[in-house]
């Protein structure tokens, strides 16, 4: 019988829903607007790498991120890798909504159907144990 | 060819840091109460654990993977398509941190990796 996640479990997935698209959105826009990087010469790379840290963007992007991995830590302390990792993954709607909405890409019909399917994954194994191995705690 | 490598360094390299995380926190224990002060206290006591240690340094080079690989292609393109750490740390689950992974989950991961192909042929 599978035993069901905690409450807290569920709100930590959801903070990483959040704050993981949210980050990868803002690395993308400050990306977006420091340019692509020439990994030649290495004093370029360098120059570059200090370009893209710059960015306010960039820096309120990675906190972003450091948040969704704080969530993912405490999530792992709960319940299964295999079972944290899908269910965030429907993150993924919520990057192709934000770079549709915010940075104003163009998403095919397949691609929105692509992420339906991987939404629908998640759905599957939703309904899984939760954890199948015992903490040493 | 830059971009595969890149594509996985941080599918496979990521997972694996994924993956060096998830020990550190299940020997370190589990989170008693949603609260600051108990998720500070892991979280400080999970520093202790190398796999931790190993897990961020992997994390970070994939980190470092995922910027160079925006900074060429699209946002919408490139998450997704992370996704197929799914199938990598399913494996993971089973062989490094000695979870069960039911029929069900394999069919929930089969299906997002069937998504992730639609959205590679969504390009």
């Amino acid at each position: 019988m599978p035993s069901r996640p905690h409450l807290k479990t569920y709100i930590l997935i959801a903070i990483m829903i959040v704050a993981g698209p949210t980050g990868n959105l803002l690395i993308a826009k400050g990306m977006r607007q420091a340019g692509a990087l020439r990994f030649w010469p290495p004093g370029q790379l360098l120059h570059d790498f200090l370009r893209v840290f710059g960015s306010l963007t960039i820096w309120i992007g990675i906190a972003s991120l450091l948040t969704f991995i704080v969530a993912n830590m405490l999530a792992l302390s709960l319940a299964d890798y295999s079972f944290v990792q899908p269910a965030a993954a429907l993150g993924y709607g919520v990057v192709a909504v934000l770079a549709y909405l915010v940075l104003h890409e163009s998403v095919s019909p397949l691609r929105w159907l692509g992420i339906g399917v991987i939404c629908f994954g998640v759905a599957f194994v939703r309904n899984t144990n939760p954890n199948t191995t015992e903490s040493s705690s | 060819m830059l971009q595969l490598v890149l594509f996985a360094m941080v599918i496979v390299v990521g997972t694996g840091g994924e993956l060096c995380v998830g020990r550190a926190m299940k020997e370190t224990g589990e989170l008693e109460r949603l609260h600051p002060g108990d998720a500070a206290s892991l979280i400080w006591r999970a520093l202790r654990s190398q796999w931790l240690w190993i897990g961020i340094t992997m994390m970070a080079l994939a980190f470092f993977s995922l910027l160079a690989l925006l900074s060429f292609e699209k946002v919408s393109f490139v998450v997704p398509v992370t996704a197929l750490s799914y199938l990598v740390g399913a494996l993971g689950g089973i062989f490094f941190l000695g979870e069960r992974v039911e029929r069900q989950r394999w069919i929930g991961i089969g299906l997002v990796c069937f998504g992730v192909t639609l959205v590679l042929m969504g390009k």
